[in-house]
């Protein structure tokens, strides 16, 4: 259940990048989009009862780094939380160069209204 | 569980308001309203990394955002679409819609992740011997920077590009050079 | 951009110093506790649009020009790019962990190989580079623009 409430979340943000015609709302949608499929991936992950994948002293059991079975049977699965790392880094790059562009277009055609700049001419 | 729920709905209707509201500056107030919350579900998630990461990137995407919507005068953007248009967009968003329904009855459910019912998933490699391989007690940083290292390389190189397209496209030379050739 | 009223210019001037030491901190740890390069980046990234929100951008440009930040994004990703060859060099393929035992022990800070290393040249590349583009932005102004206070 709390996967359908993400989904609707994406259906949102979706909805926000398709149908409206300020530009800059259309940024907010693809925003939108994004923290919906961060979070959906982090959930995908977590185990009830779960612990942080972070080691501390008492569960090294055995010379050589041996973790204790305790540790590894509530660990929450770090690889998606890997992936989100990244992704939510990447996002802020592509937020600046699409509010990039619409700053030049705004500049070039003084309006944010994309119909409009379908049919100006230059 | 309840947590869970109770944050889930704040940023629903965070997202909500944003989507819908006429003003621009209230809607990316609501967007920081958006980060804030999921920055509070992963820690509830249990992912330490990913909520100090998720709220400063949200701290400077609304700088950015703000940037582009101040100091400029707006006029309300009225007057219908056209038919074609409004067609095609409630097709794609039903085809998603329906698209993600059937994903639904795949997915294990929620609290019980995949790796634990499938044996040799990458995961159970990488919590049971990351510390013994790279020494890391970070395990999400072992993961990142040892075992798939590549991945981060492509993560940097695409920052990278995309600033520096950020920046080609905000130079001031090029609007004069296109002024001069216009004439 | 022009700066603030003089409560926030003292105030800032008190608290960039304790942003960016706690961005080194994010950076130099991320091995043993939450964080890592990519969060700690940004950190010392927000020190700086701290100060150039605070002081205004002429300020800023003073203290760290924009040709010196764009080498150091260049720097950042060439450190990372070398010690990836280096793991070809020493280790047999590419990016592998070639100091992993060498010196110290685990949940100690001196440990765990390149790790502390990738997270520095990360660090400092995400900092210049998010620092880079946010004085882009201020520095291109429009032709009609009203008061430019932010």
């Amino acid at each position: 259940m709390p996967y359908a409430l993400c989904f609707l979340l994406f259906m949102i943000g979706l909805y926000c990048a398709v149908v409206k015609k300020n530009m800059v709302k259309i940024v907010i949608g693809i925003m939108v989009m994004e923290y919906a499929v961060n979070l959906f991936l982090i959930m995908l992950g977590y185990r009830f009862g779960g612990r942080a994948p972070i080691v501390s002293q008492e569960d090294i059991t055995g010379a050589g780094g041996q973790l204790s079975e305790l540790f590894i049977g509530k660990c929450v699965d770090p690889l998606p939380q890997a992936l989100v790392l990244t992704a939510i880094v990447i996002s802020l790059g592509s937020l600046a160069l699409m509010i990039s562009i619409c700053i030049r277009t705004y500049e070039r055609y003084g309006t944010f209204d994309i119909t409009q700049i379908r049919r100006l001419r230059g | 569980m309840a947590v869970f729920y109770i944050l889930l709905l704040f940023i629903v209707i965070a997202a909500i308001i944003a989507v819908e509201t006429q003003d621009l500056l209230s809607s990316v107030i609501c967007v920081g309203a958006i980060g804030f919350g999921g920055s509070l579900m992963f820690l509830f998630l249990r992912a330490p990394d990913i909520a100090i990461t998720q709220i400063v990137v949200e701290v400077l995407g609304l700088i950015i955002l703000i940037r582009a919507t101040i100091a400029r005068d707006f006029t309300f953007i009225t007057g219908d679409r056209e038919f074609f248009g409004m067609v095609v967009s409630i097709v794609i968003i039903f085809a998603v819609g329906l698209a993600g329904m059937k994903v639904f009855e795949t997915l294990p459910d929620f609290g019980t992740p995949i790796f634990t019912q499938v044996p040799e998933a990458a995961s159970q490699t990488y919590t049971a011997e990351g510390l013994q391989k790279t020494g890391a007690a970070n395990l999400v940083a072992s993961v990142i920077l040892d075992f798939r290292a590549y991945d981060t390389l492509g993560e940097a190189t695409v920052l990278f590009t995309s600033i520096i397209g950020a920046t080609v496209i905000l130079r001031k030379k090029a609007k004069k050079l296109l002024e001069d050739l216009d004439e | 951009m022009k700066g603030m009223t003089i409560i926030v210019k003292t105030i800032a001037s008190w608290v960039k110093v304790l942003i960016f030491l706690f961005g080194i901190y994010i950076i130099l740890f991320g091995h043993l506790t939450p964080g890592g390069g990519f969060a700690g980046g940004v950190i010392l990234a927000s020190s700086y649009v701290l100060l150039m929100l605070a002081f205004g951008r002429e300020f800023v440009e003073k203290n760290l020009p924009l040709p010196l930040a764009s080498k150091l994004d260049c720097l950042g990703a060439f450190l990372f790019a070398l010690i990836a060859i280096l793991g070809f060099v020493f280790g047999g393929a590419f990016f592998v962990n070639f100091l992993v035992e060498k010196y110290g022990q685990p949940l100690e800070l001196l440990s765990a190989g390149t790790i502390p290393l990738s997270n520095i040249a990360i660090g400092i590349k995400v900092g210049a580079s998010l620092f880079l583009v946010i004085l882009v932005l201020s520095i291109f102004r429009p032709g009609q623009s009203g008061s430019e206070k932010e």
